[in-house]
């Protein structure tokens, strides 16, 4: 059979694959879950100079509806678990962003008694965005960094459960 | 008329004798010790005596000085419409700190005491809602304790990280 492309010159060819992650990928809802001084340049980044809407992300006020969660700012203990739930409420596909280095290990207080020394104890992270807090271009980096995950996907091929939480937590 | 540190410790002295200790320091850092259980009296009296009006509690903190075997409640007090201030000290015994209660003079005590409940361990004698206020419900122990020891982890979540320049 001939691979020569017949179609007429205004069809476009793709595969499944990136169709529907280029779909998925152009409607990247995050979830505002502003912990600490982070969420400060997250709302900065959602705003008109950064605007993330260019990229199909809005922001959303319940996980019910949320494809990443942003955990931006120090994630203490009594938080962790609240963020461990808000995870397992989200749908599958979902995505995690670290944003900051509280959120990303502890920080400045990850000797503190109160504080999650980095969110990945907790739940699984795509993303990590370095920084104190990190520049709007810094999470919108984050973010484009997560599109191009989302789009190397391959998701015709179902492989199990395509994430767990780490082992041993307990909400 | 506002009065001087000193002469709103007089005037605390002359209505409650031994149960104000002397004056110690001086201008901002003057504080007196009170007995644990007038402070709540006494701090009634502060607010509602015409001389002294101290409307406002500024600050109630605690401090735990293992040596002296005391977790010391600190009391700032200040009068708006007196322009002056005082702070008063209450010494409770570590292994048991019970105090009375101050929120029925104050209702912005209320929060504090359960923040010093919550850091220091103090019971606060009458509180109407001494819960943890900071610290999750399920968290061993009073952090603000010299001695207190963190724990290895909490609910599965470690509390410890392995230095990243080690690795």
């Amino acid at each position: 059979m001939s691979l020569i492309n017949t179609a007429p010159e205004m069809a476009l060819t793709t595969t499944i694959d990136d169709l529907l992650n280029w779909t998925r990928k152009s409607s990247v809802w995050y979830m505002m879950f502003g912990l600490a001084c982070c969420a400060i340049e997250m709302m900065q980044t959602g705003g008109p100079r950064a605007d993330l809407e260019r990229f199909g992300m809005a922001p959303r006020a319940t996980p019910r509806v949320s494809d990443v969660i942003i955990v931006s700012g120090t994630l203490t203990l009594k938080m962790a678990l609240r963020t461990k739930v808000l995870y397992d409420q989200m749908p599958e596909p979902k995505y995690v962003v670290s944003m900051g280095s509280c959120a990303n290990c502890g920080g400045l207080f990850q000797l503190a008694y109160s504080v999650c020394d980095g969110v990945d104890k907790v739940i699984p992270v795509d993303v990590y965005v370095p920084g104190c807090p990190p520049r709007p271009e810094a999470l919108t980096e984050g973010l484009v960094k997560l599109q191009e995950k989302i789009q190397q996907e391959k998701w015709l091929v179902r492989t199990g459960d395509r994430r767990t939480a780490p082992a041993g937590v307990r909400a | 008329m506002p009065l001087d540190v000193a002469g709103v410790h007089a005037r605390l002295q002359e209505r409650f004798g031994d149960g104000i200790g002397p004056l110690e320091g001086a201008g901002r850092n003057a504080s007196a010790l009170v007995e644990p259980a007038r402070i709540a009296d006494v701090c009634g009296v502060a607010k509602r005596e015409p001389a002294l009006r101290f409307d406002c509690l500024s600050n109630l903190s605690g401090v735990d000085y293992p040596k002296l075997q005391c977790i010391q409640v600190v009391y700032h007090l200040f009068s708006y419409p007196l322009r002056h201030w005082m702070v008063l000290k209450v010494n409770a015994p570590r292994d048991n700190p019970v105090v009375p209660t101050v929120s029925g003079v104050w209702q912005a005590a209320d929060w504090q005491e359960r923040e010093v409940f919550d850091l220091l361990g103090v019971t606060f004698t009458g509180h109407p809602d001494l819960r943890r206020i900071l610290m999750p419900e399920d968290w061993p122990g009073h952090p603000l304790r010299k001695d207190f020891v963190e724990p290895q982890e909490y609910h599965g979540i470690s509390t410890s990280r392995e230095s990243l320049l080690k690795v």
